[in-house]
């Protein structure tokens, strides 16, 4: 038999309701392939007395019959949600010791159904950073390997696209704010999903931008993305800019009968420094879909130049204003204070100790963009161009289009330490796909679809209509099927 | 736009992060790198276009102006790094 930890979601929910298995066998497996995966750096606090005590309750709910679909089945939890009583430092050190006294609304739900809990996953600093090299834990590990360098899952969530690649868990939590699922899941061979923004409650989830963020799941296939996102969303009345709609059945929905729609592929996204393998994948993707009976149409995103710009403005504006709350009064680090010093000196101290150096650099960009004089001259301007980025979307879709292909990155994965010298700027352009999908609040989703000629997966992004993943979900479905992605990293760790 | 050690320096203390003084003009230089890439946006013919408030188009929802949570001082200060007799410590405010 494989090994239960290799299971994605579907099948192992099959195998729970079939008997053949059991919640407590499933977590044991997977509770021991953490316990053999510490080089890669993936899971940072280990939970395994509440995984196995939440396997055993949830085996119990099962033999009773009508367990809700994710009921047993063991994840893995990114740092950037708060998890009563379990360590929940969003990889920052301002955020050490830390035991929230509440559970994030996504995570509550999740373990709410019966999903076990293995433990919370490595992360770029509150979620700022491609390469999962600015978190306190150290760098998360990639799984894949193909010489002697050690290579980057991507970021922020790259704990999470480490832990599913390996087979650590049947699955994570991850959040997008710029890319921050789709990227590592492209870097993984994994798939994720961000949703419609709203769709997913931000309650209880460190925020970074508020505008942007928006949790989803990051799966070993599309089928485990729908089963996993529908127990995740829901209106939720302590976010209120969660969405009051009814969550489809996006299992049900993800039929991957694409014949007659329409697939735009937006020229602006072939960049200048493209990578030729990632331009070829993505003409392949483009005739798997329309030998799948998609029509394949030649779309024009013309604002998609400033979405990045655009990004960091509006991105660090409001992480400057979010991570205001990290004052060394309430939770979290406190910096030891010499003599005389008084509150201001508590607060710079604090912060300069707690916060690392993108995360010092992005709050600082964003408190100057929303300082007198410049307020208008950045930051409105950005919201602007915004309104733009979002309308091209809008006309496109107004035209017919049902989903957009594109690269998920501009790149396969880079080594770790390879970006250390370039200027920041560089690091950015990795989300230059994903990030105007957060700028207008679509749900996106990364499929693995290759592998390039160093061995390495590489991913396409769909980007659907606002509110209708599950026909996302089902274009994905078909990419998926058609892709035949199969490859699994060779363990060497 | 180009930013001096001055208004760095200005910026770390609005923000309230300690900079030492020989770190702040390796600062001011990130900060021109990054607003130089932001500075493309100026291309962009934005008048009479709408800065963008919600990316959904949704109503706030409003609720029943009543007291819905509460009395969980415990729950509150128990992350807290100093939390005496039921309150938050703090260095002196005022002299």
């Amino acid at each position: 038999m494989t090994d239960l930890n290799t299971l994605g979601l579907a099948e192992a929910r099959d195998a729970l309701r079939a008997g053949s298995t059991t919640s407590k066998e499933l977590t044991a497996a997977c509770l021991k392939a953490i316990e053999g995966a510490g080089a890669l750096n993936a899971f940072v606090h280990h939970t395994p007395e509440i995984a196995m005590e939440q396997a055993a309750a949830a085996d119990a709910l099962i033999a009773e019959g009508d367990a809700p679909a994710m009921c047993g089945l063991p994840i893995g939890i990114k740092d950037l949600f708060c998890t009563k009583g379990v360590p929940s430092q969003a990889g920052s050190r301002i955020l050490e010791g830390f035991l929230p006294e509440y559970e994030s609304t996504v995570s509550g739900n999740l373990l709410g159904n019966g999903a076990v809990m293995l433990g919370k996953l490595n992360m770029d600093e509150f979620a700022m950073g491609s390469s999962n090299e600015t978190s306190v834990y150290g760098n998360a590990i990639n799984p894949w390997k193909v010489d002697e360098r050690q290579l980057t899952p991507g970021g922020s969530s790259g704990g999470s696209a480490a832990a599913v690649a390996a087979d650590l868990c049947l699955a994570a939590t991850g959040t997008d704010t710029g890319g921050s699922i789709r990227q590592p899941a492209a870097f993984t061979g994994t798939v994720g999903i961000k949703p419609t923004y709203g769709r997913c409650s931000r309650w209880g989830v460190v925020a970074f931008a508020s505008s942007l963020d928006q949790a989803g799941p990051m799966t070993k296939s599309v089928r485990d993305a729908a089963i996993m996102l529908e127990t995740m969303c829901g209106y939720d009345p302590k976010d209120s800019t969660s969405a009051d709609l009814a969550v489809p059945n996006f299992e049900a929905l993800m039929t991957g009968d694409i014949r007659g729609k329409k697939i735009g592929l937006p020229k602006e996204y072939r960049m200048d420094g493209m990578h030729a393998e990632i331009d070829k994948l993505w003409a392949d993707g483009a005739d798997m879909l329309r030998d799948a009976g998609a029509e394949i149409v030649n779309i024009s995103l013309p604002h998609t130049k400033y979405a990045l710009p655009a990004y960091y403005v509006i991105a660090p504006a409001e992480a400057s204003s979010n991570l205001a709350r990290y004052d060394g009064v309430r939770y979290g680090h406190r910096a030891t204070l010499d003599a005389g010093d008084g509150i201001t000196e508590m607060y710079e101290k604090t912060r300069a100790e707690g916060f690392g150096p993108e995360v010092q650099r992005r709050v600082m960009i964003g408190t100057y963009v929303l300082s007198a004089g410049f307020y208008d001259a950045y930051y409105n301007r950005a919201r602007r161009v915004r309104t733009l980025i979002k309308k091209d979307f809008e006309d496109v879709f107004a035209a017919g289009v049902d989903a957009i292909l594109t690269p998920a990155t501009p790149s396969s994965a880079f080594g770790l330490g390879e970006m250390t010298d370039v200027d920041p700027v560089q690091m950015y352009l990795n989300d230059v796909f994903t990030v105007t999908v957060n700028m207008a609040g679509l749900p996106g989703i990364s499929v693995p679809v290759g592998l390039d000629s160093k061995g390495l997966p590489m991913g396409l992004q769909l980007i659907g209509r606002p509110w209708e993943e599950g026909d996302l979900l089902s274009s994905a479905y078909a990419l998926e099927k058609a892709a035949g992605f199969v490859a699994k990293p060779t363990k060497w760790w | 736009m180009s930013i001096d050690t001055s208004t760095a320096a200005r910026v770390a203390k609005l923000a309230r992060i300690k900079v030492e003084d020989d770190a702040l003009p390796a600062l001011a230089a990130e900060f021109n790198n990054i607003l130089g890439f932001i500075e493309q946006l100026n291309e962009v013919d934005v008048d009479g276009v709408e800065p963008m408030t919600s990316v959904t188009p949704q109503r706030l929802k409003r609720r029943v102006d009543v007291v819905s949570d509460g009395s969980q001082q415990q729950a509150v200060l128990k992350n807290s790094p100093d939390a005496r007799e039921g309150f938050f410590a703090v260095p002196k405010v005022m002299e």
